[in-house]
């Protein structure tokens, strides 16, 4: 069916028309009070996701049939592709991520129409005509400068693109749910507009800011974790974070969400700090936007490049300094309506989520500035510099360990007006445990490194302290059974806390105590690394479906024990002409073993790479349970009751904190 | 794919070469010394590669200046030296933690400055916040009391 990329392109053209109207009619109708213009929002957003998702599927379905007289799907796929492999090659290039962008941007604004019934009339309006007005950009930046539905006059008999590095299960979802997490960003962004234009924020706002937050945050979570872990078995040498610039555009829009989705608690639950909310949430989305300026321009890799073909970064720039700026005049203009109710003391939860949120800014500010510095220094300065993981490790990780620090404490002050000695008083217990916990370990170790004491209080000190902030909120007479029936969300903070703490110290100890060896091995000749021996016991050349491997088998023991046998491989792709090596991880609780086979020596022996990494699963597994204790939050009833009012069964008080 | 493309660019450089990183055929025979030309390639940017240390590229010319820095060391030049010696040679784009000197000063307190600053807008913000007199909550708008008595009726 030839016509179905065509009709794609046509329903993709339809969507931006339909998003024009959507960002312009209900705006008006809002303003005008009008609520026939209002209620154009919602079908038109229903509307335009539909289009937006036919656009979608029609590309999807070029890549799954290789109709290479799509430039895009000869450019980017190959008929002997694993299906997983060419849908993912849908998202895998610059236009199609952008389709994919757009579809999920086009799917959060039908979601908050659909969603969005018990909202004022007019603040729905208004929320999905900014929604709609973002869109419209993207769809303008991608028929004018992207547009993946071109064809090719002459169609060629195969696609260019089978990488075997890029065919992994980790790669493949690692995009997408960034894209979920960045794009969900945008309703926030929208909210805030939304409530600066109405010029009214109230603890309802909040509430129905809060769920778009987190969903976004735990996608963010999600994605950074998958494409961290992916490099950390793929790479070859274990790494799990480069401070690279387009790691740190995903980053710095989950530092902002972490630090809004506490800010909207403050705004839900005491109708303060409002306009530093509003202005989270807009930096959250910029943050998004500008980190896809610096992937989609990349200025940052070269600024050459970026001149000599400079229409896409100069459009993706308009589009920031349009949204941003405008929603930044706005916000100077009309911030002070937003006046705060609430009262409360210098110690009190509201003043310890001012202090998260300080942190977390503050941080987001460093790693900013780290990405930007290079191109600053060259464009104002002519220096050519780096800033690299040294720089980022000693400037960003005091602000973490801080927050670490007070996190606990923090969670568990009361609203208004806490007590700090009686909130010392009840974390004694976790206090104790942590520091005899790091002082054990700091005994033990032979380095003289702070690190791992440090990730080891840090880590015990957030996981303790989360469980006595639960068990204290069974009541005085300590009644666990009731730990069952506490508000999700207490599960949920619990849970993230804890979360946070276990990547800590998974990232402390990986750091601190990571060994290493380069060795040449000879065949059947044992060596020794940290506590375990290994015996190479030969190499074998193994015929795979597309490629030849020498496959290493070794032994590694423990105490003159056979714990586990590994098969490290070196893997050649001679269609592609291209060497890979596939390290041999044996995952372990407390440390993996890294295992990595190089080049054959003259001599017999075979180059070998021995890691042995402490604590590393801890690292994801943390990220799972910060991901798990967003849903957790997000499955509140609170937001269950907001999100489909008419179907809830009748409320009861919510325990009041 | 945001991440995905510059990616795709670091792997294909990283994974080029059939093996990542120092071999042992470059390394010292004195395990202190081979520490110290560990630790200085450490800080050391591959020039051609993405955002590397020499220590983790196989690039060419990384290996040539692991060799470069271990030679040097052999001679006998401090930590510094060796450093110093290597700047002179590839400017400071090699330097993977940048200099305080110059502009970079701007660099390095962004962190300190903004928390200083941080912490002075709030200290301000809870000052006013806890004096401030407690407002009586508003009434419900009748649009609010409506949807209100609907949610209630379940």
């Amino acid at each position: 069916m030839p016509m179905i990329t065509e009709l794609g392109h046509f329903t993709l053209i339809l969507a931006f028309m339909v998003s024009i109207v959507q960002a312009v009619v209900p705006l008006i109708g809002a303003h005008k009070r009008l609520p026939g213009w209002m209620a154009v929002a919602e079908p038109a957003a229903t509307t335009q996701f539909v289009l937006v998702a036919a656009s979608f599927a029609a590309l999807t379905y070029a890549f799954v049939v290789s109709d290479f007289s799509v430039q895009l799907v000869y450019a980017n796929s190959h008929s002997e592709k694993p299906m997983l492999y060419k849908i993912s090659g849908v998202w895998g290039n610059h236009e199609g991520s952008l389709l994919l962008w757009v579809f999920i941007l086009a799917l959060f604004g039908a979601m908050a129409a659909w969603f969005g019934d018990n909202l004022p009339p007019t603040l729905r309006a208004r929320v999905l005509g900014v929604q709609a007005s973002v869109g419209a950009a993207f769809y303008a930046f991608i028929l004018f400068t992207s547009n993946p539905f071109l064809r090719l006059n002459v169609v060629p008999m195969n696609g260019q693109d089978l990488n075997p590095l890029l065919q992994d299960p980790g790669l493949a979802f690692h995009p997408p749910f960034l894209y979920l997490g960045y794009v969900g960003l945008s309703i926030c962004f929208s909210f805030a507009v939304a409530a600066l234009i109405e010029g009214r924020v109230d603890a309802a706002w909040g509430r129905w800011v809060r769920p778009w937050t987190l969903i976004s945050w735990v996608f963010l979570t999600i994605g950074i974790a998958l494409g961290s872990w992916w490099a950390y078995y793929e790479l070859g040498w274990g790494g799990f974070w480069f401070w690279d610039p387009v790691e740190n555009a995903s980053f710095m829009p989950w530092l902002f969400a972490a630090a809004l989705l506490h800010s909207a608690i403050v705004v839900e639950k005491r109708e303060s700090l409002k306009s530093w909310t509003i202005l989270l949430a807009i930096m959250a989305f910029s943050f998004s936007l500008i980190g896809t300026f610096i992937v989609r321009s990349g200025v940052l890799t070269s600024v050459h490049a970026f001149a000599t073909d400079p229409e896409r970064g100069v459009f993706i720039l308009g589009i920031l300094v349009f949204f941003t700026g405008g929603a930044l005049t706005l916000f100077a203009g009309r911030a002070s309506v937003m006046e705060a109710k609430g009262v409360f003391g210098v110690v009190s939860r509201e003043s310890a989520l001012v202090a998260n949120n300080i942190l977390l800014a503050v941080a987001s500010l460093v790693v900013f500035v780290g990405t930007m510095w290079p191109l600053v220094a060259e464009m104002a300065f002519a220096r050519k510099l780096s800033v690299g993981p040294p720089f980022f490790n000693m400037a960003f990780t005091p602000f973490m360990v801080l927050l670490g620090l007070l996190l606990p404490v923090g969670a568990m002050l009361s609203w208004k007006r806490g007590r700090a000695d009686k909130v010392l008083r009840q974390l004694a217990p976790a206090l104790i445990l942590s520091l005899a916990l790091a002082g054990l370990v700091w005994s033990m170790q032979t380095g003289r490194t702070m690190l791992g004491p440090v990730g080891v209080f840090l880590g015990a000190w957030l996981v303790s302290g989360s469980i006595i902030d639960l068990i204290a909120k069974t009541g005085r007479n300590r009644d666990l059974s009731r730990l069952f029936r506490l508000p999700r969300a207490e599960w949920g903070k619990a849970v993230a806390h804890g979360g946070l703490g276990i990547t800590m110290l998974g990232i402390a100890g990986l750091m601190a105590w990571e060994e290493e060896r380069v060795l040449v091995a000879q065949i059947d000749e044992p060596f020794t690394v940290g506590q375990f021996d290994f015996v190479l016991k030969g190499v074998e050349t193994v015929q795979g479906p597309n490629y030849v491997s020498d496959m290493a088998e070794v032994a590694v023991l423990r105490g003159g024990k056979e714990i586990v046998r590994v098969f490290p491989e070196k893997r050649n792709y001679p269609v592609q002409q291209m060497p890979t090596t596939e390290a041999a991880i044996d995952y372990r609780f407390l440390r993996d073993i890294y295992v990595v086979i190089g080049d054959a020596q003259n001599d017999g022996g075979y180059v070998m790479r021995i890691y042995i990494k402490p604590l590393a699963n801890w690292i994801w597994a943390g990220c799972i349970l910060m991901s798990l204790g967003g849903l957790l939050s997000l499955s509140d009833r609170r937001y269950r009751v907001a999100a489909g009012a008419r179907k809830a069964a009748p409320i009861k008080g919510v325990p009041a904190e | 794919m945001t991440v995905l493309r510059l990616w795709i660019s670091v792997l294909l450089i990283a994974l080029a070469a059939p093996l990542a990183a120092v071999e042992p055929d470059e390394m010292l025979d004195d395990p202190l010394l081979e520490k110290r030309a560990r630790h200085i390639s450490d800080g050391l940017r591959c020039l051609v590669c993405q955002n590397e240390s020499i220590d983790e590229s196989n690039a060419s010319l990384a290996k040539d200046l692991r060799i470069l820095v271990r030679e040097r060391l052999s001679e006998g030049d401090s930590d510094t030296e060796v450093v110093d010696y290597i700047v002179a040679r590839y400017g400071e784009f090699v330097l993977l933690q940048p200099t305080t000197g110059g502009w970079n000063w701007v660099l390095w307190a962004t962190g300190p400055i903004g928390f200083v600053l941080a912490l002075l807008i709030a200290a301000g913000y809870l000052r006013a916040r806890s004096k401030a007199p407690v407002k009586p909550v508003e009434g419900l708008s009748a649009e609010e009391q409506a949807r209100l008595d609907e949610i209630m009726k379940g």
